[in-house]
């Protein structure tokens, strides 16, 4: 059976404020606040790369997992904002490890891309040992695209998770997943290459809320597993109302979903690594305690996982 | 009551107010609904008509206006 090993994170330092951001699109703090849940966001410098993040965030994970990055036997990388067609990300993160010619895997996908990569993990890990899984994004470069949105501008931040799976050794147990897409809504989230992200936002907001509760009532449906006996639910940081909702409708109390959208904003594909490898800090993981990671994002693609400790 | 005066309810109780009079008028647009209670509005729709509304039908603009959400449930029901 498949285990999570450990958790990393990196967030660049700059703070770019509610006020900063206001400033540029016309809308005020509060404003910004009231609509995501958002204070503020991380920013990466102009020369810092999505594969600089990435490996930040990686070495972050493989020292506290102790794991070597020698002992990886495949990388796994996604992010929805890579600066180029191809090569994406993973065979640099892996060269810079020091581990060229492990296979290094890109998963262009944006938002549900850190799940995604999870449950990849899960599956080969069998035939190819420790895995290890990276979501990076630079959203500040997007969102900066000319004519700026508000609405878009406000939430996207940069930063970078990541996690390694493996078998035997330990550590929580990856218990099932479900992971869904319907390419039907390909329009109303999207990106083009130098061109600004295109969003209808009450479609996203309508799919989500409907989707993500229906994933995790499904994982859990066909685990026996009431939403109450979660001990905490690692979802992707889209949006702190969206957040909410969720948790209104498994009829589970908010503070049981993990939040740090008011410090990073919407990191994309990294937030919900972002928030584990965090939460994996402060928290002790208890034997059958059960976790619950959930993602939705363009495409739409998205999906939840289940995990024992 | 009709359809229209049961739509109207469904939307005052979601958004604590009384709707625009002009049943053509967006919801949205209007500002009389934010894109978070627009699932709550579906959420009471399929209460009140006993309807369940497929994810592939829930696009923004067929609840944009009270009139086409009257032609929506007209059709489910």
């Amino acid at each position: 059976m498949a285990v999570l090993k450990g958790f990393g994170a990196y967030l660049p330092s700059r703070i770019v404020t509610n006020q900063e951001i206001g400033a540029l699109v016309g809308r005020t703090p509060e404003w910004i606040l009231e609509v995501s849940g958002i204070e503020e966001r991380r920013y990466a410098a102009p020369d810092e790369s999505i594969a600089d993040m990435a490996l930040a965030a990686a070495e972050d994970c493989l020292k506290g997992a102790g794991i070597a990055a020698a002992d990886l036997g495949m990388v796994i990388v996604s992010s929805g904002s890579a600066e180029r067609r191809f090569p994406g990300p993973a065979a640099t993160v892996a060269s810079r490890l020091g581990i060229a010619g492990v296979p290094a895997l890109d998963v262009p996908m944006a938002s549900a891309g850190g799940l995604f990569g999870m449950v990849l993990a899960s599956e080969l890990t069998g035939g190819h040992g420790n895995v290890l899984v990276v979501a990076s994004e630079k959203m500040s470069a997007i969102a900066a695209r000319e004519p700026m949105d508000p609405g878009i501008a406000i939430l996207f931040g940069d930063g970078a998770g990541a996690c390694v799976i493996g078998t035997g050794g330990g550590g929580p147990a990856i218990l099932d997943s479900v992971l869904h897409s319907d390419g039907s809504f390909a329009e109303d989230l999207h990106l083009e290459f130098e061109a600004p992200l295109s969003m209808n936002g009450r479609s996203v907001i309508m799919q989500a809320s409907r989707k993500i509760p229906a994933a995790i009532g499904e994982l859990l449906g066909r685990n026996q597993t009431p939403a109450s006996a979660i001990r905490i639910f690692l979802m992707h940081q889209a949006n702190q109302n969206l957040i909410d909702r969720v948790a209104r409708a498994l009829e589970v109390e908010p503070a049981k979903f993990y939040s740090n959208i008011r410090t990073y904003g919407n990191t994309s594909s990294a937030s919900m690594l972002i928030a584990a490898s965090e939460w994996w800090q402060s928290n002790r993981l208890n034997k059958d305690d059960l976790i619950c990671f959930a993602v939705f994002g363009a495409g739409f693609h998205w999906g939840a996982m289940l995990v024992e400790g | 009551m009709d359809n229209k005066g049961r739509i109207i309810a469904v939307l005052t109780n979601v958004a604590k107010k009384a709707p625009p009079s002009d049943a053509d008028e967006s919801l949205f647009d209007s500002g009389y609904l934010d894109s978070f209670a627009l699932p709550d509005m579906v959420a009471e729709l399929e209460r009140e008509f006993q309807i369940k509304i497929p994810d592939s039908d829930l696009n923004p603009r067929k609840f944009e206006t009270i009139s086409r959400i009257e032609n929506y449930v007209g059709g489910r029901t």
